[in-house]
């Protein structure tokens, strides 16, 4: 029953057998074991499971491994580039923006999403991007702020 | 004793974030072990019923079956137990129904496990669970805590009479607030639900037990808020394990808000299965089963009448509140309703006469216990409701009659603390302070002004108030012990200096988001002058640290933070001894102060370090001392810390349609000392956004049969990012005069203070444009208010 599959993760090429049914995110985190990428539900609502897939973020539980064959995907452990983390990364911790850290990676996808297609997005803009994105933690005020400091510094083109 | 290096007070940026910000967290579900197998549920879908039989035939053929376990096979066993003794008035003892790991006989509420499956792999264990064919007889059953204690309720246990777990009061005696209400000029009457939500930390429960035949030890890692109370509940309760064979570690854990402090039949029965198999067992909840099984919060039914003379003053309050305990008793299911909400229910107001009545009740749900407040929020949302209500009544100013009624301010040093008529006693408060501040930060004259204008455009504007008390760090042993609590509530906090100077500490509190391995870590860097990359804080795993007692009802900081503290000063006094002997002085010569040991009135000095590496090198050494510098302290607080604050919403009214907008919240909390003014802002944002969360948006919503139709995040209105504003946040400190950082407790603050000031907004909002309403059922959705303005 199993299928073969080839994705590249954060660069690296993969080539596993699946089962069908596998989703995306268990193929991730129990296959390869990168288990910052995260399960908070189970109606694709919650958004701890949010990556890259091709360059967009998409709720990794929401697909199955085997769609993703021939895929580029990027985790949350892949966001940091030889070891220099992302602006997001760097300003979720300079504005406090989580907690628990349980939804965190999929906040900062979902974020990285956004601003590599709106550098420069208002409050209003940044609140809505991350609506699909639960935090039970922050309130998202200091996550708004994080997002809106990152935003800053990429354009400023610190740390890019 | 020492000076500090300015680390306390400051928002140092976090130290447990590196991993989290790159996917570096190791949560419970991350952990799989060598010969790992898998566990899935057959849980009942009705509410009540019982249970004819379970046929496992198929499913024990089924792929990568390991070992299928049903009620039968647990009957033997213990149940959870609970935490807290709660009487009845005539001093009878609670009803305590067995919560047994699988039930057999019967169902009592939708998600009662009858079977585990464990199997080679996730998929398989689901598969197998659904191959088990499982006959019910569905019953009648009961949802609703009034309803449940009326006679000719189905039972839920049979040898529980109307479902009465306990009947409980405190205060004045009913007969002199019965005649304090009478003799009222005016009374304000308030029957409402304070509807029950569910906490939903992002983090589904999870645990994974494996056994070691080898030494006949266990290991344990669960979700859990405090892993040492649930070594204890379940060696000694469920499963008679001896406690020192058994650790139990809680990594990171993804959010508790109060859901994961219990003990959980989940934890026990793993533990109990992995010796049957041989093999490490993990399970996972899934969202639906969190919606199911997690602990839901709040749910009372309530009467309330507040008195005042033709002053306004307030001349007594009478409270009669059913509370939802669900279908069994959670950890401090008994609890959360009499000592965490009873005793809150003077609030800021120095009413004269107060009774507050409380049955308990089961009722055929998911049980019921403390969720971010618990009790506390459900004292506020009463009290403050009726505040703003009589107010209204009585054509005031909601600011005025509370000032009116506040307790004068004292700091409990030279002044007395305050003796309420509900057995506590609060320790310093500034109340007008907050309320001043709150008004301040609104502009609320021009408020008001904007108020009267808003109409004109089609909305209606209105202000909301809450000013609140809560009862934190929790707890004096001996204070709790004698209302019922089966534990004590001090807490240990270990500091071992290793050779180098670097520090260890090992505290009891547990952090799932509060950032204790920073505030920790600052005070103890802080106290000893030493940089804050030389203090590791350990916590969270019952191997580690020796004891402990976990962390809820905001007392990490209070009581853990104290007991830290208590092991520094026992560092700096041996030190002393130590640098003594190598300064060749007395040790009352010695003053320690940024992290040098030095001889008064001279430049001789030995740094922390060398002290630190004599300690262990101890060529040179005091003889009458051990080599060595580790300590480990218990602190039990003398009082519970009483943060307060004042909460002010203001929202926009949609007169067509009766959908709420929040456009500000307000907050100025007093929560004592603050050693990180980041976290503690941090922690005021997400109890806000909660309070907010149930006041519009959340509830749990059961038919007549028992189902839960909103248990999934398509059905629960979770908040979500673009439900807020930015949060007003203001402070005012009145330090706590009993502990030695003054400090009280940040952790529930906000949810407590802001679901009565948003409903009141709603209604403010309502009476400005002529709508006599006096409640809506929360969650404040657009259709319940446009009902209420029709």
């Amino acid at each position: 029953m199993a299928t073969q599959i080839r994705v590249k993760v954060n660069g690296i090429d993969y080539n596993n057998q699946v089962e069908p049914r596998l989703l995306l995110v268990h193929y991730l985190r129990d296959v390869l074991r990168l288990t910052g990428t995260h399960v908070g539900c189970d109606t694709s609502s919650c958004g701890a499971c949010t990556i890259h897939i091709n360059g967009k973020a998409t709720k990794s539980c929401t697909i199955l491994a085997v769609q993703a064959n021939g895929c580029e995907i990027k985790t949350i452990e892949g966001m940091a580039d030889n070891g220099k983390l992302h602006p997001l990364q760097e300003a979720f911790k300079e504005c406090h923006g989580l907690q628990c850290g349980f939804c965190t990676p999929g906040m900062i996808m979902t974020a990285a999403d956004l601003l590599e297609h709106n550098p420069e997005p208002n409050e209003e803009e940044i609140r809505y991007a991350l609506e699909g994105n639960f935090c039970r933690c922050t309130g998202y005020q200091n996550i708004v702020k994080s997002v809106q400091f990152a935003a800053n510094k990429m354009k400023e083109g610190v740390n890019v | 004793m020492s000076t500090t290096n300015g680390l306390i007070g400051r928002s140092v940026k976090r130290v447990e974030d590196k991993r989290f910000i790159s996917g570096k967290g190791r949560y419970t579900d991350d952990i799989i072990l060598p010969n790992q197998t898998y566990a899935s549920f057959v849980r009942s879908p009705y509410a009540h019923a019982k249970i004819l039989s379970v046929d496992l035939a198929e499913a024990k053929g089924m792929p990568g079956v390991v070992a299928i376990f049903t009620g039968a096979d647990v009957a033997d066993v213990n149940g959870v137990p609970c935490g807290w003794q709660v009487n009845f008035k005539n001093g009878d003892l609670m009803k305590e129904p067995k919560h047994p790991l699988l039930v057999a006989d019967k169902a009592r509420h939708v998600g009662d496990a009858v079977a585990i499956v464990i199997a080679e792999s996730k998929a398989q264990a689901d598969d197998a669970a659904r191959a088990i064919d499982v006959e019910y007889e569905e019953l009648p059953c009961v949802i609703d805590a009034f309803k449940g204690a009326q006679p000719g309720a189905s039972l839920v246990h049979d040898d529980v009479p109307n479902n009465m777990c306990f009947d409980w009061a405190l205060g004045n005696p009913i007969a002199e607030v019965d005649e304090a209400i009478a003799s009222s000029a005016h009374v304000t009457t308030l029957e409402f639900v304070n509807q029950r939500v569910i906490p939903n930390a992002i983090e589904p429960r999870a645990c994974n037990s494996s056994f070691d035949a080898g030494n006949d030890s266990y290991v344990l890692y669960t979700s859990s808020q405090n892993p040492h109370l649930i070594r204890l509940l379940m060696c000694a309760f469920v499963l008679g394990l001896p406690e020192h064979k058994v650790r139990v570690v809680s990594p990171d854990v993804g959010g508790g808000f109060g859901s994961k402090i219990f003990h959980y039949t989940e934890e026990a029965l793993l533990t109990w299965a992995t010796k049957k198999i041989g093999r490490p067992v993990k399970w996972t909840a899934t969202r639906s089963e969190s919606f199911l099984t997690d602990a839901h919060g709040r749910d009372h039914v309530t009467k309330a009448e507040m008195g005042f003379d033709k002053d306004g003053k307030m001349t007594a309050l009478r409270i009669k509140t059913f509370a939802n305990l669900g279908a069994y008793l959670s950890t401090f299911g008994s609890c959360v309703p009499t000592y965490l909400h009873g005793t809150l229910v003077q609030g800021l107001y120095t009413t004269p006469k107060i009774n507050v009545d409380v049955t308990g009740v089961f009722t055929h749900t998911t049980p019921v216990d403390a969720y971010r407040g618990a009790g506390r929020p459900e004292a506020t949302y009463l009290l403050e409701r009726l505040v703003d209500l009589a107010a209204h009544e009585m054509n005031v100013d909601p600011a005025e009659l509370r000032f009116k009624n506040f307790i004068p301010p004292f700091d409990g040093i030279g002044q007395p603390g305050y003796q309420t008529q509900v057995a506590l006693q609060y320790d310093s408060g500034n109340y007008e302070g907050v309320l001043k501040k709150g008004l301040e930060m609104l502009g609320y004259d021009a408020l008001r002004k904007e108020q009267k204008d808003a109409s004109k455009n089609g909305k209606l504007l209105g202000i909301g108030f809450s000013t609140y008390i809560e009862a934190c760090g929790i707890a004096p042993s001996a204070v709790v012990g004698s209302l019922g609590a089966r534990a004590g509530l001090y807490e240990v906090g270990q500091v071992r200096v290793q050779p180098t100077g670097k520090v260890s500490v090992y505290t009891g509190s547990h952090s799932h988001g509060q950032g204790h391995e920073t505030t920790f870590a600052q005070i103890v860097a802080d106290k000893l002058g030493i940089p804050m990359e030389d203090v590791e804080i350990v916590h969270g795993d019952s191997e580690s640290v020796a004891f402990g007692m976990g962390t809820y009802g905001s007392r990490s900081l209070a009581v853990g933070g104290s007991a830290i503290m208590k092991s520094v000063y026992k560092i700096i006094e041996k030190g002393k001894l130590i640098a003594a002997h190598k300064l060749e002085v007395s040790a009352d010569d010695i003053e320690f102060e940024s992290g040098k040991f030095t001889v008064k009135g001279t430049d001789k000095s030995v740094g922390f370090v060398d002290v630190a590496l004599t300690a262990y090198v101890p060529h040179v050494f005091p003889p009458d001392l051990e080599p060595g510098l580790d300590f480990s302290s218990f602190y039990d607080p003398t009082n519970f810390t009483y943060p307060f604050g004042c909460h002010i919403a203001v929202v926009e009214v949609d007169k067509e349609t009766g959908k709420v907008v929040l456009k500000r919240f307000v907050a100025v909390d007093d929560v004592g000392n603050i050693i990180n003014p980041m976290i503690v802002d941090g922690q005021i944002h997400g109890g806000v956004a909660q309070g907010i969360g149930q006041a519009l948006f959340e509830g749990a919503e059961y038919d007549e049969n028992g189902q839960l139709t909103n248990g999934s995040y398509m059905d629960y209105c979770m908040p979500r990012a673009d439900d807020f504003p930015m949060f007003e946040l203001g402070g005012q400190v009145t330090p706590c005069p009993h502990n030695p950082l003054g400090v009280k407790g940040a952790g529930e603050a906000g949810t407590i203070g802001s679901t009565p000031a948003v409903v009141n907004a709603v209604l403010d909002a309502l009476w400005s444009g002529g709508h006599e309403v006096k409640d809506i059922r929360m969650p404040l959705t657009a259709e319940r208010v446009w009902r209420a303005m029709q």
